[in-house]
């Protein structure tokens, strides 16, 4: 039908342009939430949490994220309460008008690295590291782009001038970053036994911010699947009672 | 009321309680129950109940968002992330409200080409048109407001782009501008003013919505034939004929709308505006939403920076005036074998000028984006008001009930038949 | 109107479009509805830790626990012995005070008039505490006893207990 084929159209469209304007096709990479009936590995989630904690948490804040929210990803009340209490944050005032510091409680924000985003430039040769709440929301290509960029450290080609505190990235708008390379093979020791190849840390961390970006994606998908076939359902009990009503009109 | 006093009569005695005091019942009844619709309609006649549809859809999901929505530059981004991740549903809310918009304007403007296509904006139906070119406006106006409270770099940087648009009026420019914006730059209080407006818009659209129908009922909706109601055997009654087809529409509406829900909530969405605003760094590129970027093709086709917001506004402008540019007697395209192609070429053209709107306005797009700005305006000013004078159309049937095999069949229950409530 | 098959065969499909619409428009609603409900976050910080290791004997301490004042009281010796001397049948609301705490010197209330809402005063020394000792509502003159009991006015019911536990001798978790 036309109007079908012109909604299509304008999806579409959409969806070209947004592969206009990047250089070079990011490769896909498989992913266990991708497809619709998609769901986070919650072991994966673990380790990933482990990396960014480890990794990448020494810059890089996570704000909109609570320590109750690892509930989800399979820890227990009592782990996330020992996870939350590695943290201090500064509460008050007190009875007395003072400011005091305690142990985070998994009612909590994630605690971040720095104490506002001035200090986070100081630190960091006026770089800002970007918080990672939403990242793979917030870039094109989403979890693919993150984790072939986080792989994506190399040796510069030969006559390119690299700035002083830059580092090259193969997928980094301008090659250039000041973001050192996070992780190689074995930077981050795994409990369970996993091998903590390079490949494998990206693939668990990135598996970790997507989670952390969009905690609803396996209700949504469920859901998802339940609504389509209502509407489906309905559809074909509704063309059968109008094809039947309108039978005799023509 | 043309003095009728004789109430209608229903047996639930309540009804006639009502109807005796307001006589709403026989007024749903008239309007929305043996309202004659043209039986010849197709589906596109139903992109006005989906818009009605979804414009309700939109409000609700609004408003129970403003529930949890806090309009403060420090807060609406983290706010609106909060909907997302805490409250009941919230994520739900929020994605229907973001996609709904999207597909109320992918269905207003099927509805819109399906009146040009089909001519519906000529006699009778011209002030019906020009409602309808108000409540786009309106749309235009309310979605843009909307873009901009989730607080994300694309919010801050359209609304700072498109606010700079009102500096380019000489002389009161900059002071408009800056009463607009109630700051210097897009700043708190513009959220502020952006919210109460984004909030109370819509009931403004619905009220234009109502006009816009009660016009277009008073004689009778159009036809792909364009040929005027001869007898009650050309229509059918509008429930339950018409409720029946615009319901099975809804359905594949329902599926359509949902995949991308579920599915790809963000497919129509910008990246950077899940990045918090920052008004000391501007995204690579800023694009307005996808459903305002022909006319922002158009802004920026132009080197001028009056002559492109007064070209931009024009663009809109000269939508009013179309049931006056046309000056062909014959509505509908099937029986223009010239104007049609031109039509066509008109919806085509409207797509490449959106699509390049979001591309960047640099060589090759730039020049797509100039020619489709000239064949824009050649189309409203040229094609239309004198191509009349060389198209010979086809002639035209003489009833809607001869379009059909076997010609003028009696149809059973088109307006007679009345079922009591 | 139901004699021929057709006829039959319409009135099915017309009853489940409408059955199914209506099942749809309630699953439509329900999100909505779900959506006031307090989110996560809210529920989050149902519970309050509360530190009791600095009150003294006789002095009280207000802290908030979901929105709302929560009293507790260092009981001294002789409002004990008033809470548990009186006669629970002469009470509108009886209750023994033993049913009322748990440990005895420590009352925990939420401080919120069961007439109207308003807080009662009785929190600090230099407050009225009512005829009886306890707390009084200014708002319409109810009067509450050691135990929080309501002994005078409008006020229904006595000061409820929410629900606590000891996690240890100078913590007490509420919620």
């Amino acid at each position: 039908m036309r109007f079908i084929i012109i909604i299509l159209l304008f999806l579409l469209s959409t969806s070209i342009s947004a592969d206009e304007s990047n250089s070079g096709p990011i490769p896909k990479h498989k992913w266990s939430f991708n497809g619709i009936t998609g769901t986070f590995d919650r072991a994966a989630l673990q380790r990933g949490f482990k990396v960014y904690q480890e990794v990448c948490s020494g810059c890089h804040s996570m704000k909109l994220l609570y320590y109750r929210d690892l509930i989800d990803i399979g820890f227990s009340e009592a782990e996330v309460k020992a996870i939350a209490a590695e943290y201090t944050v500064l509460d008050g005032p007190n009875d007395e008008g003072e400011m005091y510091e305690r142990d985070a409680r998994p009612a909590d924000r994630f605690v971040s690295p720095f104490a506002n985003d001035n200090e986070a430039r100081l630190s960091n040769n006026g770089a800002y590291p970007p918080d990672l709440s939403v990242i793979t929301k917030a870039r094109k290509y989403g979890e693919d782009y993150i984790y072939n960029f986080i792989l994506g450290y190399e040796e510069p080609p030969e006559g390119m001038e690299i700035g002083d505190g830059m580092y090259y990235n193969k997928w980094v708008a301008g090659n250039q970053i000041s973001m050192p390379e996070p992780i190689y093979d074995g930077s981050v020791d795994y409990d369970d036994g996993t091998d903590n190849n390079a490949k494998q840390l990206a693939e668990d961390v990135v598996t970790f911010l997507k989670w952390a970006a969009e905690p609803e994606l396996e209700v949504r998908k469920n859901l998802g699947i339940k609504v389509i076939l209502f509407f489906l359902v309905l559809g074909v009990v509704v063309y059968l009672a109008k094809n039947r009503l309108w039978r005799d009109v023509h | 009321m043309s003095g009728n006093p004789e109430p209608r009569k229903y047996k639930n005695s309540l009804l006639n309680w009502i109807e005796f005091r307001l006589p709403i019942i026989s007024y749903f009844e008239k309007e929305y129950g043996d309202y004659p619709m043209p039986k010849n309609c197709n589906y596109l006649w139903s992109f006005g109940a989906l818009a009605t549809i979804t414009l309700m859809v939109l409000i609700i999901s609004g408003i129970f968002l403003a529930m949890n929505y806090t309009p403060h530059t420090d807060m609406a981004f983290d706010s609106v992330e909060r909907i997302m991740r805490d409250v009941n549903f919230g994520w739900l809310l929020r994605y229907i409200h973001s996609n709904g918009a999207a597909f109320f304007f992918i269905i207003v403007y099927i509805h819109i080409l399906r009146g040009m296509y089909y001519g519906s904006y000529k006699y009778p139906r011209e002030l019906n048109w020009i409602l309808g070119v108000f409540i786009y406006l309106l749309m235009m106006v309310t979605a843009f407001m909307g873009y901009v409270l989730p607080w994300g770099q694309m919010s801050y940087w359209g609304a700072t782009v498109i606010t700079n648009l009102f500096s380019a009026i000489p002389f009161i420019g900059e002071g408009l501008k800056t009463w607009l914006l109630g700051d210097y730059t897009v700043g708190n209080a513009t959220l502020n003013r952006f919210f109460a407006l984004h909030y109370v818009l819509p009931f403004v659209i619905l009220g234009v919505v109502g006009l816009h129908v009660a016009a277009v009922h008073v004689h009778g909706s159009n036809n792909p034939a364009g040929i005027d109601i001869k007898s009650k055997n050309d229509t059918v009654r509008f429930f339950p004929y018409m409720v029946m087809k615009d319901t099975l529409a809804t359905c594949v509406f329902g599926v359509i709308i949902s995949a991308v829900i579920f599915f790809g909530p963000n497919l129509m969405a910008e990246v950077d505006n899940y990045i918090p605003a920052d008004p000391l760094v501007t995204p690579a590129h800023i694009v307005p939403n996808w459903y305002l970027a022909p006319f922002y093709a158009i802004l920026r086709a132009i080197p001028d920076k009056l002559g492109g917001v007064l070209l931009m506004f024009g663009s809109i402008a000269i939508l009013f005036v179309l049931p006056w540019l046309d000056r062909s007697k014959v509505r509908s395209c099937n029986f223009r074998p010239i104007y049609k192609w031109f039509v066509m070429l008109f919806f085509v053209n409207f797509f490449i000028l959106g699509y390049v709107g979001m591309l960047p306005a640099e060589g090759l797009y730039l020049l797509i984006a100039r020619i489709g700005l000239v064949y824009y305006f050649g189309f409203f000013l040229i094609i239309t008001p004198f191509i009349h004078k060389i198209e010979i159309p086809k002639s035209l049937p003489l009833g809607i009930s001869d379009l059909y095999l076997g010609g003028g069949k009696e149809s059973p229950t088109p307006t007679g038949q009345k079922e009591i409530i | 109107m139901a004699e021929n098959p057709d006829n039959k065969r319409r009135d099915f499909l017309q009853l489940s479009t409408i059955t199914l619409g209506a099942v749809g428009s309630a699953a439509f609603i329900w999100p909505f509805l779900k959506s006031m409900n307090p989110a996560e976050d809210t529920l989050a910080l149902g519970t309050t830790e509360v530190d009791i290791s600095s009150i003294e004997e006789g002095q009280s301490i207000t802290v908030k626990w979901r929105g709302k004042p929560v009293f507790i009281r260092k009981r001294t010796e002789t409002e004990i012995e008033e809470a548990k001397a009186v006669n629970i049948l002469d009470l509108k609301d009886p209750e023994q005070d033993v049913d009322r705490v748990k440990k005895e010197e420590w009352l925990v209330l939420v401080g919120v008039c069961t007439h109207l809402g308003c807080v009662p005063l009785g929190q600090k020394l230099t407050d009225t505490k009512g005829e009886y000792n306890g707390w009084y509502c200014p708002c319409h003159g109810s009067h509450y006893d050691t135990s929080g009991r309501i002994r005078k006015g409008p006020a229904p019911e006595n000061l409820p207990v929410p629900p606590y536990s000891f996690l240890n001798d100078t913590t007490i978790k509420i919620g």
